[in-house]
C-alpha cells in the first residue's frame, strides 16, 4: 500500500508506532500530487517546501513522545481560508496576489495540533457555485471521470481527498458547498452547526450561512478533524460558547435508539435521478438492518428554500464583497486616474461572471423599494423553514435524504443556465438556512460509475449523532473503500 | 422582463461595477429569470412571521476591552497595491 492512500487514523497509528515518519508520509502525498494533478487540477498553490519543514517539525514532536491525532498529517485547505504567509485567492483574479498577514482560527488550530499544510485547493470563485467551474483560474475535474465536475464550491477539497492528494481537507459550506462535492467525489463531508467552528479568517460570502467543515476519506477521520477545529472563538462573535465533545467517543455505539425521519418533500420530489433514488433506498435498508426506526416527517416549506437562499445569500454577498476595491489588498486597475473609476475598473476586471451576477442580484434585493419584497420576505420564509425542522426533530433524531438530485454532471453542461445550477442545491440549502449540521456519506454509484452521497441532518449541535449513524452505516457498507482509477 | 437594462445599470452603479452592452443584456435576462423564480416566495403567507437574520440565537457577544497585540503597520500594508509613507495610496479622490 502507498502511504498517500492512508486515512488520517491509519497514518496516525503508523506515525505513533514510528513505522513511518511524517517526512516519508508527506513526500509520498507530494509525489502523488505531482503524478495526478495534471488530470485533476485540484490545487491552486502547492507548498511542498513548507510542508516538508512542517513534517520535520512533526517528526521531532513524535520523537519526543508528543503525538496527537493530527501530528504529522498532511492536509489541504480550501483557498477561502486564510493561511499566514501562504497565498489565499478565493479562486478570484481580484485576490490573485493576496498573502494573508494572519491565520484563520482553524488554520492556527490545525497547525498547533501538528498538522501539515500541503497547499491551497481550488473552488468556485468566492465559494459561489456548485461545480468549481466558476474558479477564476481553472476548473477541477472529478477524479472518477475527468469529463465530469467534482461539485462545488469545495470541489478542489473533495477531489483532492478522493484522489489521495491529501489525507483530509477543509472546505466551507454556505448552501451545500461541502456536502455536494463530497457526494460527487465519493468522500465524507460535514457542515457543522452554524457557530460550532470559528469563521475568523474565512473569507466571507454569506455570513449568516457560511460554516467551515472537514472533508475526509471516512467518518472516523471527519470526527478527528472536527475535534481539532470546533469550539468557541472570541474573534468570531457568532461562534457559540459551548463545550466541544470528543466526537470520536460515540462512533461505535449502536443505533437501536435512533429514529430516522424521512422528509416527504425530499423523497417525493420530481427530478430525482433513478440511480440516486435506488442508492438512497439501499441506504435505508442498510440502516434498518442496523436497528434504526423510521418515521415519515414533513418539511412543508422545502419548495421555497432555494428561492429564499438566492435572495439572502446574494444580499449578504453584495455587502461582503464591497471590500474588494483595490485600496488595501488584492489587484488594482492601474489605468484609472480617479478613485471612483479605479473602484469600478478593479472590480469589473477582477470578479468573474457568477460573482457579478450575485452582486447585482443582492444589491437589487437590498435596494430602496425592493428590500421588503425580497430580503424581508425571504427572511420570514427562513423562519418558517427553521420551524419546519424544529417540528420534524420532535419526532426523530436524524433526517435522511439524498445530498443532490443527480450524480455529478458534465463539465460545461450547466454553465449557461445559472438557475438550473442553483436548483441542484435543493436538498442542502435548507440546513444552512436553519443552521443545523449535515453530513454527506458515500452510499453508492451511478450506472456511469459516479459516486452518490447520502445526507444526514441533525438538531443544532448534535454532530455527535451524525458521526454515530454515519460510522455505523459506513462499517456496514464498502463504498468508502472504493478508489477512482487515475 | 423582471429587471430592465436601466435597473441593471443603476444597480451596477451602486455596486461599483461597469458592464458592456452584451453583459447588460445577459445579466438582465439571467437576473430577471432568477427574480421570476424567487417570486415563488409570494405564495407563502408570512403574516405575523418574524424575520430570521441569524440561525443561532446569540445576542451581544461581550468581552473585556483589553489591549492585545495587533498587526505591525508594515505587515498590514504588505498587500497594498500602492503605499507611501506608511499609508495606503489611492488615485485622487476629488476630481
Amino acid at each position: 500500500m502507498n502511504l498517500y492512500e492512508l486515512t488520517i487514523h491509519e497514518a496516525h497509528r503508523l506515525l505513533q508506532e514510528k513505522r513511518i515518519s511524517a517526512v516519508e508520509l508527506t513526500r509520498s502525498v507530494l509525489g502523488r500530487i505531482e503524478a495526478v494533478e495534471g488530470r485533476v487540477d485540484a490545487y491552486l498553490t502547492i507548498a511542498a517546501e513548507k510542508a516538508l519543514e512542517q513534517a520535520m517539525a512533526a517528526d521531532k514532536l513524535i520523537g519526543a513522545g508528543d503525538s496527537r491525532p493530527l501530528t504529522g498529517i498532511p492536509l489541504a485547505v480550501k483557498d477561502v481560508i486564510c493561511t499566514r504567509g501562504l497565498r489565499t485567492t478565493c479562486a478570484s483574479k481580484i485576490l490573485a496576489n493576496f498573502v494573508p498577514p494572519y491565520d484563520a482560527t482553524v488554520s492556527e488550530k490545525l497547525q498547533k495540533a501538528g498538522a501539515i499544510f500541503l497547499g491551497k485547493v481550488n473552488m468556485d470563485e468566492f465559494a459561489m457555485g456548485s461545480s468549481t467551474e466558476n474558479s477564476g483560474f481553472k476548473p477541477t475535474r472529478n477524479p472518477w471521470n475527468p469529463d465530469y465536475v467534482p461539485g462545488g464550491s469545495s470541489g478542489g477539497s473533495a477531489a483532492a481527498v478522493a484522489a489521495d492528494m491529501c489525507l483530509g481537507a477543509l472546505g466551507s459550506d454556505t448552501g451545500g458547498s461541502i456536502r455536494q462535492p463530497a457526494s460527487h467525489c465519493g468522500v465524507v463531508g460535514l457542515k457543522p452547526t452554524y457557530g460550532r467552528v470559528s469563521r475568523y479568517g474565512l473569507v466571507a460570502y454569506a455570513s449568516s450561512l457560511d460554516q467551515i467543515g472537514p472533508i475526509t476519506k471516512d467518518v472516523t477521520d471527519c470526527a478527528l478533524l472536527m475535534n481539532a477545529i470546533a469550539g468557541h472563538d472570541s474573534k468570531d462573535s457568532t461562534s457559540v460558547p459551548r463545550e466541544v465533545p470528543d466526537y470520536s467517543r460515540n462512533l461505535k455505539n449502536g443505533l437501536d435508539d435512533i429514529i430516522v425521519g424521512l422528509p416527504r418533500e425530499y423523497h417525493d420530489s420530481g427530478g430525482l435521478d433513478p440511480d440516486v433514488a435506488r442508492a438512497v433506498d439501499n441506504a435505508k435498508a442498510v440502516l434498518k438492518d442496523l436497528g434504526v426506526r423510521f418515521t415519515d416527517v414533513s418539511l412543508p416549506h422545502t419548495p421555497y428554500a432555494v428561492a429564499a437562499y438566492y435572495v439572502i445569500a446574494p444580499a449578504e454577498a453584495s455587502s461582503n464583497l464591497a471590500r474588494y476595491d483595490g485600496v488595501r489588498f488584492g489587484v488594482r486597475d492601474k489605468s484609472s486616474d480617479s478613485l471612483q473609476e479605479m473602484f469600478r475598473r478593479t472590480r469589473s476586471g477582477g470578479f468573474g461572471a457568477e460573482v457579478k451576477r450575485r452582486i447585482i442580484l443582492g444589491t437589487y434585493a437590498l435596494s430602496a423599494g425592493y428590500y421588503d419584497a425580497y430580503y424581508g420576505k425571504a427572511s420570514q420564509v427562513r423562519t418558517l423553514i427553521m420551524e419546519d425542522f424544529k417540528k420534524a426533530f420532535e419526532a426523530c433524531h436524524v433526517l435522511l435524504s439524498p445530498v443532490a438530485p443527480t450524480p455529478a454532471f458534465k463539465i460545461g453542461e450547466n454553465t449557461d443556465d445559472p438557475l438550473t445550477m442553483y436548483l441542484s442545491d435543493i436538498f442542502t440549502i435548507p440546513a444552512n438556512l436553519a443552521g443545523i449540521p449535515g453530513m454527506s456519506i458515500p452510499c453508492g454509484f451511478s450506472s456511469k460509475g459516479l459516486p452518490i452521497g447520502l445526507q444526514l441532518m441533525a438538531r443544532h449541535f448534535d454532530e455527535d449523532t451524525l458521526f454515530k449513524v454515519g460510522y455505523n452505516f459506513e462499517q456496514a457498507s464498502d463504498f468508502h473503500d472504493k478508489k477512482p482509477m487515475l | 422582463m423582471k429587471i430592465s437594462k436601466e435597473e441593471v445599470l443603476h444597480v451596477a452603479n451602486l455596486a461599483h461595477l461597469e458592464f458592456d452592452e452584451a453583459e447588460i443584456d445577459r445579466f438582465s435576462e439571467q437576473v430577471g429569470k432568477i427574480l421570476e423564480y424567487v417570486d415563488a416566495l409570494n405564495q407563502v403567507d408570512t403574516t405575523g412571521i418574524k424575520p430570521t437574520s441569524h440561525a443561532i440565537f446569540l445576542t451581544n457577544a461581550f468581552r473585556e476591552d483589553v489591549p492585545k497585540a495587533h498587526l505591525d503597520r508594515q505587515v498590514g500594508l504588505a498587500n497594498a497595491p500602492e503605499q507611501e509613507d506608511g499609508c495606503f495610496l489611492t488615485p485622487r479622490v476629488i476630481g
